[in-house]
């Protein structure tokens, strides 16, 4: 954040963090200090072990029904047990990593750093998200081990509330609570936001990361408690035979359709837009200019959050609802992609007449935006009302929101985990292993879930677990896929630990610019800051002149 | 945590004046939240009120509106008194902010307590569609609706208006010890301004339910 020439990528300013000695992970170690903290930047961390826990088992999950879908014929596993895992993939892919794993991880680590704080608004509150968080995934760990549960992600009444004889109380409370959790840290960072920024630090100087965690904020906050109220519905209805979905008494299933995607439209840029954030961090500082249309982007972020509110129709254009609404949520869902393609064009003009350094973290950030770009088209396909007849409820659909959830949100994710590696740890990863798992996990990526568009055009249903020999060859890809995908994601469960005790030390190995790499220590101090940092610029002060020889 | 003129301020902090305005921002935000978790099942009731006019009003005819009015009446003076608490606590005023808290909680509880008269009358009358019990509403389906509609949205209040109280005790007992005056102006305010919005919400619950 300063107006002085980038420091050259690669320098190695070994010195500070050297000298610095004490630092936020070396000043206490007991395990005590570690689930008593309230240093943001230790809650990260347990936060990054939680949500890599989770995404193991709904890996694993997903792994099973790829394995299952080699073959035409339902073999490996029946169809009530397809269900529950794929229930459980959702359940555990959207609540306890997607719609965490940014903010809580990346976000709680670095929204201090990042506005110049000591600390989030509520530390003592930060800890204790954690803690429900905890709560919440024992629970659904629970419901798991208690059979399962085959509702799908969604929970759609009438089937869960009067139907289902699976565990959906259990898997609904968990979620309930880890609700909660969500809003918790929507609420700590909004606060944080407002009221804890450095001198100096106005609105228009924060960097993108900060705006959009800031409209993550937002939706969590505004869009969970209906998830909840929803969910307590359903659980009253089942323990209680409280109806308030069921048919026979009047009751209407749509209204818990309406209640879930008020809140699961909104949901669902939680699980992209801190991905743009990240990689709105990351495009400038390897592409050496400053982010292209900075106030664009920061203002299509609190765009999105707010017409995200407006488009939850447009999942059940084919479920009743009428033709005028349907009308004006398709009219709304293809507003609300303009703000989402502002920001595509503005990373791309970032890129342009840049020095672009092709490094693991960047080939992270080209990779997102490919990959969100192609999810988002397809948005813009099924929000057409005609076209979404056909294509409702097929591997279209599927392969749509994992183009944005997964090439989108958790490339980003482990674009900005490598990105600020050197600033968690203090230590340097290996670079050439980062590149490979990078390009890895692009084309795994794109064949697992390219022939999912194809299968869906072709009519292929989702969620079953048999299906005609037509579509065999397009599945069989789809499963190579996620074999190399799977080898994508755990190259760097192997790298990054590994530096911990092999890479080097470094303080700023990107010549990166905001004031977590400028103000702070490599690693932070328990505070952050020697003393407070006064800003006096804008953001991504990169010029493209300053470069190594 | 360091002193400033009386104040104590947190780490995170700077000054007195921007804890006191996170605390306020975090608070005002929380109330959103649970606006919203209200609003949920508000939107859901109002659809169905729409839906099904004529069957909610004769349901809603059941209702006890005279224990109903009473209670508004309650939850209005408690408001009345959490206002007034707020305002001797920031005077340093103690022994008159016990006496209104004290007066607060008694309200909350006497609500409560009118509350569970209301479910017992409404028990003894077959009204509660629980497991186990007998129904004994003749009228079509949907009324049925409505009293499931009633008893998950006071319920939903009654919970809230339940940690409101448990709050104000446990704020009671800060007040009384009286160990840093200028923590527990803080906490009066906050905690009376969830105690407002749980009464704002029966505001809405109230005509809802019982003046249909
Ligand atoms: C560019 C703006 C977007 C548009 C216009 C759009 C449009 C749509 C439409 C119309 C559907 C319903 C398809 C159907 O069920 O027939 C849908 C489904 C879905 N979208 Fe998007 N979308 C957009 C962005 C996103 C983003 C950013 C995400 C996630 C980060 C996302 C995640 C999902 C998910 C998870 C579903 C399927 C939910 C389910 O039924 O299980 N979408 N999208
Ligand atoms: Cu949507």
């Amino acid at each position: 954040m300063s107006t002085t020439a980038s420091p050259p990528l690669g320098r190695r300013l070994d010195t500070r963090a050297a000298a610095a000695g004490r630092n936020y992970l070396n000043e206490s170690t007991s395990l005590r200090s570690w689930l008593l903290t309230t240093d943001h930047k230790r809650i990260a961390w347990l936060y990054l072990a939680s949500i890599t826990f989770f995404f193991f088992i709904g890996s694993l999950a997903a792994l099973l029904i790829r394995l299952e879908l080699i073959t035409p014929a339902g073999d490996l596993v029946d169809s009530d047990t397809y269900n529950k895992l794929f229930s459980l993939h959702g359940i555990i892919m959207v609540w306890f990593f997607l719609v965490p794993s940014i903010p809580t991880t990346l976000g709680n680590f670095l929204l201090p750093l990042m506005i110049g704080a000591r600390d989030v608004a509520f530390p003592r509150l930060n800890l204790l998200s954690w803690y429900i968080y905890t709560l919440g995934g024992l629970f659904t760990l629970t419901a798991t081990l208690a059979g399962g549960v085959d509702t799908g992600w969604t929970f759609y009444t009438p089937y869960s509330s009067m139907f289902s004889n699976t565990a959906v109380v259990m898997a609904a409370t968990g979620v309930f609570v880890v609700g909660f959790s969500s809003i918790l840290t929507g609420l700590n960072f909004m606060v944080t936001v407002h009221k804890l920024r450095a001198p100096g630090l106005t609105w228009f100087r924060l960097p993108i990361m900060v705006w959009t965690l800031y409209a993550t904020s937002l939706i969590m906050v505004l869009a969970t408690p209906v998830l909840s109220i929803s969910l307590l519905l359903i659980v009253l209805e089942r323990v209680f035979g409280i109806g308030i979905f069921d048919p026979a008494l009047g009751g209407d299933p749509l209204l818990f359709q309406h209640l879930f995607w008020f809140y699961s439209h909104p949901a669902v840029y939680i699980m992209i837009l801190p991905g743009m954030g990240v990689v709105s961090e990351i495009i400038p500082c390897f592409a050496r200019r400053p982010l292209f249309g900075y106030r664009a982007v920061a203002l299509a972020s609190l765009g999105i959050a707010l017409f995200g509110f407006l488009v939850w129709g447009h999942h059940m254009f084919v479920s009743g609802q009428s033709l005028y609404a349907g009308a004006v949520f398709s009219l709304f869902s293809f507003l609300v992609a303009v703000p989402s393609a502002i920001k595509v064009f503005n990373w791309t003009a970032t890129l342009y007449q840049g020095r672009i350094h092709l490094t693991g973290p960047m080939l992270y950030a080209l990779s997102f935006v490919g990959l969100f770009t192609l999810g988002g088209l397809t948005g813009l396909f099924l929000a057409t009302l005609a076209l979404d007849v056909h294509l409702h409820d097929t591997y279209f659909v599927t392969a749509h929101f994992h183009y944005i959830m997964v090439g989108g949100m958790v490339t980003a994710y482990f674009g900005g985990l490598q990105f600020w590696w050197p600033k968690m740890t203090g230590r340097m990863y290996s670079e050439i292993w980062a590149v490979i798992a990078a390009i890895t996990l692009f084309i795994g990526f794109n064949l697992t879930f390219f022939p999912q568009y194809l299968l869906g055009i072709a009519g292929m249903p989702r969620r079953y677990h048999s299906y005609p020999e037509a579509f065999q060859l397009l599945h069989v890809a789809s499963s190579a896929g996620a074999v190399l995908l799977a080898v994508g994601y755990l190259l760097p469960a192997i790298y990054l630990p590994a530096s911990l005790r092999w890479g080097r030390r470094v303080d700023n190995p990107w010549g990166a610019l905001g004031l977590e790499w400028t103000a702070a220590d490599t690693p932070p101090i328990k505070h952050n800051f020697h003393q407070t940092p006064v800003v006096t610029g804008p953001p991504y002060g990169y010029r493209n002149d300053a470069e190594p020889a | 945590m360091s002193p400033q003129a009386g104040v104590t301020i947190q780490t995170q902090f700077e000054t007195a004046a921007q804890q006191r305005e996170a605390d306020q921002l975090g608070m005002w935000l929380f109330l959103a939240t649970e606006a919203l978790l209200f609003g949920g099942i508000f939107a859901g009731y109002l659809g169905y009120r729409v839906l099904h006019p004529e069957t909610f009003a004769a349901a809603a005819a059941h209702m006890k509106v005279g224990l109903g009015t009473l209670n508004t009446a309650v939850l209005l003076t408690s408001s009345l008194t959490v206002a007034l608490a707020h305002h001797l606590v920031q005077q340093g005023r103690r022994r008159a902010t016990l006496v209104l808290l004290g007066a607060t909680i008694a309200l909350g509880c006497a609500f409560l307590a009118i509350k569970a008269l209301e479910y017992t009358l409404e028990f003894r009358e077959g009204l509660m569609p629980l497991p186990g019990l007998e129904f004994r509403y003749d009228g079509p389906p949907p009324g049925q609706m409505f009293f499931n509609l009633y008893y998950t949205m006071t319920g939903l209040h009654a919970l809230h208006l339940t940690v409101a109280v448990v709050m104000m005790a446990v704020i009671f007992v800060l007040v009384w010890r009286w160990r840093t005056p200028d923590r527990q102006a803080r906490q009066v305010e906050m905690a009376g301004l969830y105690w407002h919005f749980v009464d704002i919400v029966w505001l809405f619950v109230y005509p809802a339910l019982y003046l249909v």
